[in-house]
């Protein structure tokens, strides 16, 4: 018979303040195996944690039920307890009696006493059952992999790389750079977006340890922490870059306009292209959609004057194989498509009407109009600007609920560019709060409305085209009355959104995307860039909306998370999976299909029956290194064959049995 | 102006039967503006449409119901297409119409509510309304005789004026519709 | 294509040409109206402003003898339309509202006829019905599509058409052959409603709206809705006096203008009852 300790927290008021935790205590006493059982203010803190192991040693406790909060929580605190204790840690179970009890049901202090003790009973009915653990231990490939070239997939690769690993950097477009390297001055320091950004990306095409694939996408992975093989599959440029030396010429004689997509279609660019002079690779690519040889047959203009013979029109797509030990997916974010969904603002037919990341090339020294701030319609400079903010952020109705967090400030630095830019310009800016929570963020919000910029207090409802006016119908709630601007140029702040493709990604590295379409990241407070899925780590705004300096700071995290992790020569694996007993196993296959981590697989095993001839049977085989103990095979199972380990069936039953009894 | 007691002012009574007339839940009402922001009348009202949504989550019964605002507001929803969340504020609008009217509160914007009465007046007694009637009823209570005289001329020169009110067959029907509703919404 | 017929009381009076002109066009068209036998009205702004229950059950028994046509509805006023879309849905989705105007009709509601505007009507030809029978082009007319509140919101009881950017009027005339412009008012209030109660602020929307109509170049305003048609039309005199302007921009049914393009004579229209006189239009167009 096991004997089993009961620890009550009363975690300060939050358990305590609802509920009798020495009646609680006193109670448990009578549950089958329970052979001691106490109280303390906080079980989690150093003296409580010590008298849990006392209490084991003075009462020779085999198993330990510790009643207090979530065990996402305190699991981890309390195992480590046992093992100082000398128990095995996976002797232990936790009822949540905060989360699930007093936090929910503290006007009903009566109830959740009765509930808490049946929290307790499910938890003693399994201790009782409980059996010791043993991790195990798989290899490390001290390689990663990061998935997505803008600024924080250059400084995962970067941070990584100079800690002294392998690092693979995939980057789908033609050149990595990604967002940042599009912007013109970044808040609150006005320093050049570009100035900041190329040496970073210089620096990764040049790092011994890095190796770079852009105009490549990732295709597959496969295995688990520690052993990925990572399928990449890289796009056909038509052009052999280990020829080519970047002249330019080919773009400069190619005879194909088409619009430039870096520039978000303010000009045009060649269909042989360069995306930017500073792009890395500084190396064109043929967009063979609009190449004027692809579609007609006739042309070949680049390949004639090519003097390094790099052009190839034969060239094939190739794919990839790698193998690494981690993951980082660093894709990034693009801007909400406010055209097709806010119609008042014209569905996006008024040429005058754009984004702030229109706005950010119109500024930009190198983009379409050298700087000038001039207005796409008529190439005239605006006089009136108007700034809307929250355009599909906050926004439950058309776009999405989430505050994009990077526009108030963005939106006070277009303002300030405006007011140096344009003389005697008007500027203003419609909002709903404007949010600065970041150093030197409030006083450069402050600067920009002494520079003159008016904030008004409301949504704007309406854009309308009158003559070459925009008519732009707001209100000041602060006024109490709607308002009206007659302006030149409207400049929407829309919502930042995950990037295209995000789903394909987050399946391939079974990463949970969110209600808002992030990627989910294991814990929102204590993990932030860590996944359920074991080796895969998440950086910049692929897990949420976030500015250069929070990209940054995350990309660093995860690439010391990685680096942490690759520095290990093995790794232990959560013995909580699953586990096949193939003697009752009759090979249905139902549990295939329905692991989400792709860990179960079929095989053939030989049986030996004495007495009879060996016979060949199918069974299921869990891998160990791709489990990560979520059940569904579990449940899927009819004869019971698959269990996982801390959750068997009798474990489970008996929990249900004391609850339900 | 006055300081205004939150506690004291706040009539929990008045919301619940809010919320309950209209279906919305104003709470979740985030001041943004957009609805006095597109609203063609705000430049008219005396509170504009959102301050009357902070007014409900405050509670403030007194400052609503004697507002101009909600009998100015001509229910275009436009307010109600392109709020952010999703509340109906012309359908809030039309509950507080209703209220006031029940309590006799009309007197804010007595002009709009004497043209629903007469209105309504004159589709119980014929099954359609008289155009024609309704609009001189309102400018003889109103005491503007002249008003609109050109455009009743003009209809009627135009042969667009019916002079004269003509009852449908099924009035009676109509007659008891309005019977029973009064009758059932006095009794709740 | 048969419907039964709702008029709504504006088209026995102040609408007079809006019901000639449907009635015409629809003749022309091969859609075949069945007036509604003693309809009654559908209690219009006035009923909802004072009661759910009365702003439901008014048009129910319009509903109710449409049911007993078998026939759905189909309706030109775009006020009308809109109360009775909504007192459908609500009778559909709200079974406590349901019972209570069972209560008060004195008869259950269990009709399952759909109600349409007359534009959806039209709109849901066949696309060769209508470019088959034009015999007049509109090409010199520069026309704006002004539709109102009623037609397109709330768009949970509406719903044919896009709120903010209708289209579907716009489609029509352009199958026409009319020029249609865009412009930014299209969906603005035109305060009718207030025309009586309230004439200043109704003056200052129709001013708005004839300020933008003048801007984008229209010959005319084209409307699906007796009341904005009215107000737009019969107060320009008072809007001229009232802000020392001088509109004159003629406002027309849709019907008014397909019957044109289909050949039909313009005093079978309506052309003639007009406040700001049509002469121009016409013009343009023979």
């Amino acid at each position: 018979m096991p004997r089993i300790g009961v620890f009550v927290c009363w975690c300060g008021s939050n358990i305590g303040g609802v509920i009798d935790c020495p009646k609680l205590a006193t109670d448990a006493v009578n549950l089958p195996g329970v052979v001691y059982s106490t109280e303390y203010k906080y079980m989690c803190s150093e003296p409580g944690q010590n008298s849990i192991i006392q209490a084991i040693r003075d009462h020779r406790l085999d198993r330990v039920v510790v009643a207090s909060c979530s065990p996402r929580l305190h699991e981890e605190t309390f195992r480590k307890t046992l093992a100082r204790a000398g128990l095995n840690p996976y002797l232990l179970e936790m009822a949540n009696i905060r989360e699930h009890c007093t936090w929910v049901h503290n006007k009903e202090p009566e109830k959740a006493q009765a509930k808490s003790l049946a929290l307790v009973s499910r938890a003693v009915a399994k201790a009782n059952l409980l059996e010791p653990l043993f991790p195990s231990s798989i290899p490390m490939t001290k390689r990663c992999l990061v998935i997505g070239g803008g600024i924080a997939g250059i400084q995962t690769a970067l941070d990584v790389a100079d800690a002294g690993h392998e690092v693979i950097l995939v980057e789908r477009e033609p050149t990595i750079g990604g967002n940042m390297v599009k912007l013109d001055k970044t808040f609150p320091t006005l320093d050049c977006s570009a100035c900041i950004s190329t040496p970073k990306m210089v620096a990764v095409s040049t790092h011994p340890n890095i190796t770079l694939y852009t105009y490549s996408e990732v295709a597959g992975v496969d295995g688990y922490i520690g052993n990925f093989e990572v399928t990449i599959r890289c796009k056909v440029s038509y052009v052999d870059h280990t020829k080519c030396t970047g002249c330019g010429d080919c773009q400069a004689k190619c005879p194909t306009k088409v619009s430039n997509e870096f520039n978000l279609g303010l000009d045009t660019r060649k269909a042989i292209y360069i995306p930017f002079p500073q792009a890395v690779p500084n190396k064109p690519v043929i967009d063979a959609a609009n190449c004027r040889y692809f579609t007609t047959g006739k042309c070949k203009i680049c390949q004639k004057i090519c003097a390094a013979g790099a052009i190839d029109y034969e060239q094939q797509e190739t794919i990839i194989t790698e193998k690494v030990g981690a993951i980082v997916v660093a894709t990034g974010y693009q801007l909400f498509d406010w055209a097709a969904a806010y119609g008042e603002y014209g569905y996006g037919r008024f040429p005058d009407v754009v984004t702030g990341m229109h706005f950010e090339r119109l500024v930009n020294a190198a983009g379409p109009t050298g700087g000038k701030i001039l207005r796409p319609s008529d190439q005239t400079e605006p006089k009136t600007v108007v700034f809307v903010k929250c355009v599909g952020s906050r926004d439950p109705a058309k776009g999405k609920e989430y505050c994009s967090r990077a526009c108030c400030m963005y939106t006070a630095k277009h303002a300030h560019q405006v007011l140096e830019k344009v003389p005697g310009a008007k500027v203003y800016i419609f909002y709903i709060d404007v949010r600065t929570p970041g150093k030197a963020y409030e006083e450069f919000y402050q600067r920009t409305i002494s520079d003159g910029a008016v904030y008004v207090r409301g949504r704007v409802s309406k854009i309308y085209q009158l003559g070459d006016k925009l008519v732009v119908r707001g209100s000041d709630t602060l006024l109490g009355r709607p308002v009206e601007v007659e302006a030149d140029m409207v400049v929407l702040a829309s919502a930042m959104v995950s990037s295209g493709g995000i789903e394909d990604v987050a399946r391939m590295v079974s990463v949970q995307v969110d209600k808002d379409g992030w990627l989910q990241e294991a814990h929102p407070k204590l993990r932030p860039v860590e996944t359920h899925t074991g080796g895969v780590f998440l950086a910049g705004t692929c897990q949420g909306p976030k500015d250069i300096p929070d990209t940054v700071a995350q990309a660093s995290a995860a690439a010391s998370k990685v680096s942490g992790l690759l520095f290990r020569e093995e790794l232990a694996t959560d013995p909580m999976i699953s586990t096949v007993n193939q003697a009752i196993c009759t090979g249905c296959g139902l549990c295939v299909p329905v692991c989400p981590y792709q860990a179960v697989e079929l095989k053939t095993i030989t049986e030996r029956i004495p007495g009879h001839a060996p016979r060949e049977r199918t069974v299921a085989s869990v891998n160990s290194g791709l489990c990560q103990g979520c059940g569904a095979c579990n449940v899927a199972c009819r004869p019971g064959a698959i269990q996982v380990k801390g959750f068997s069936n009798d474990e489970l039953v008996a929990e249900v049995d004391a609850i339900c009894l | 102006m006055h300081h205004v007691n939150l506690t004291a002012a706040a009539d929990a009574k008045f919301q619940e039967r809010l919320a309950k007339a209209s279906g919305q839940d104003v709470k979740q009402c985030y001041q943004c503006g957009k609805c006095t922001a597109g609203c063609p009348i705000a430049y008219a009202m005396d509170e504009p449409p959102n301050r009357i949504m902070r007014m409900l989550q405050l509670g403030l019964k007194d400052e609503v119901l004697d507002s101009k605002a909600i009998w100015l507001c001509s229910t275009c929803a436009t307010c109600t297409t392109r709020c952010p969340k999703n509340i109906d504020v012309a359908g809030v609008m039309d509950s507080l119409r209703v209220m006031a009217k029940q309590e006799g509160r009309t007197r804010a914007l007595r002009s709009i509510d004497l043209f629903n009465d007469i209105f309504l007046g004159s589709v119980r007694k014929y099954g359609r309304v008289h155009e024609f009637g309704v609009g001189m009823g309102h400018n003889l209570r109103m005491g503007k005789l002249l008003k609109d005289v050109d455009i009743g001329t003009g209809l009627m020169t135009k042969g667009r004026m019916k002079l004269f009110p003509s009852k449908i067959k099924g009035q009676g029907e109509i007659a008891r519709i309005f019977n029973e509703v009064y009758k059932l919404e006095e009794a709740e | 294509m048969r419907y039964a017929y709702y008029p709504g009381c504006s088209l026995h009076a102040t609408a007079r040409e809006y019901d000639q002109s449907t009635r015409e066009v629809c003749g022309a068209l091969g859609i075949e109206l069945v007036e509604i036998p003693d309809w009654g009205c559908c209690g219009a702004t006035s009923a909802h402003s004072t009661s759910h229950l009365l702003s439901v059950a008014l048009p129910a028994r319009n509903l109710a003898l449409a049911g007993s046509m078998g026939l759905d509805i189909t309706v030109p006023c775009a006020a009308c339309y809109q109360r009775l879309r909504y007192a459908q849905i609500e009778l559909e989705q709200n079974e406590a509202v349901r019972e209570k105007v069972a209560r008060v009709t004195g008869t259950a509601y269990d009709s399952k006829v759909d109600v349409k505007s007359l534009l959806e009507v039209v709109v849901g030809l066949a696309p060769e019905t209508l470019k088959s029978k034009i015999v007049r082009p509109l090409d010199a007319l520069k026309a704006v599509c002004y539709y109102g509140c009623l037609l397109v919101r709330p768009p949970r009881v509406t719903g044919f058409d896009d709120p903010e950017d209708p289209q579907i009027m716009d489609n029509l005339l352009r199958t026409c052959g009319a020029g249609v412009l865009d412009w930014g008012y299209k969906t603005e209030c035109c305060g009718a409603s207030m025309g009586i109660s309230n004439e200043e602020v109704t003056l200052k929307l129709v001013r708005d709206i004839l300020r933008v109509a003048e801007k984008a170049g229209a010959d005319c305003l084209v409307t699906a809705c007796p009341l904005c048609q009215n107000n737009l039309d019969s107060r320009q005199t008072h809007v001229n006096r009232a802000f020392g302007a001088s509109f004159e921009i003629p406002v027309l049914y849709f019907t008014q203008l397909i019957g044109l393009a289909l050949g039909i004579e313009p005093g079978r229209l309506g052309f003639n009852s007009h406040f700001v006189p049509t002469d121009k239009i016409l013009k343009l167009i023979t």
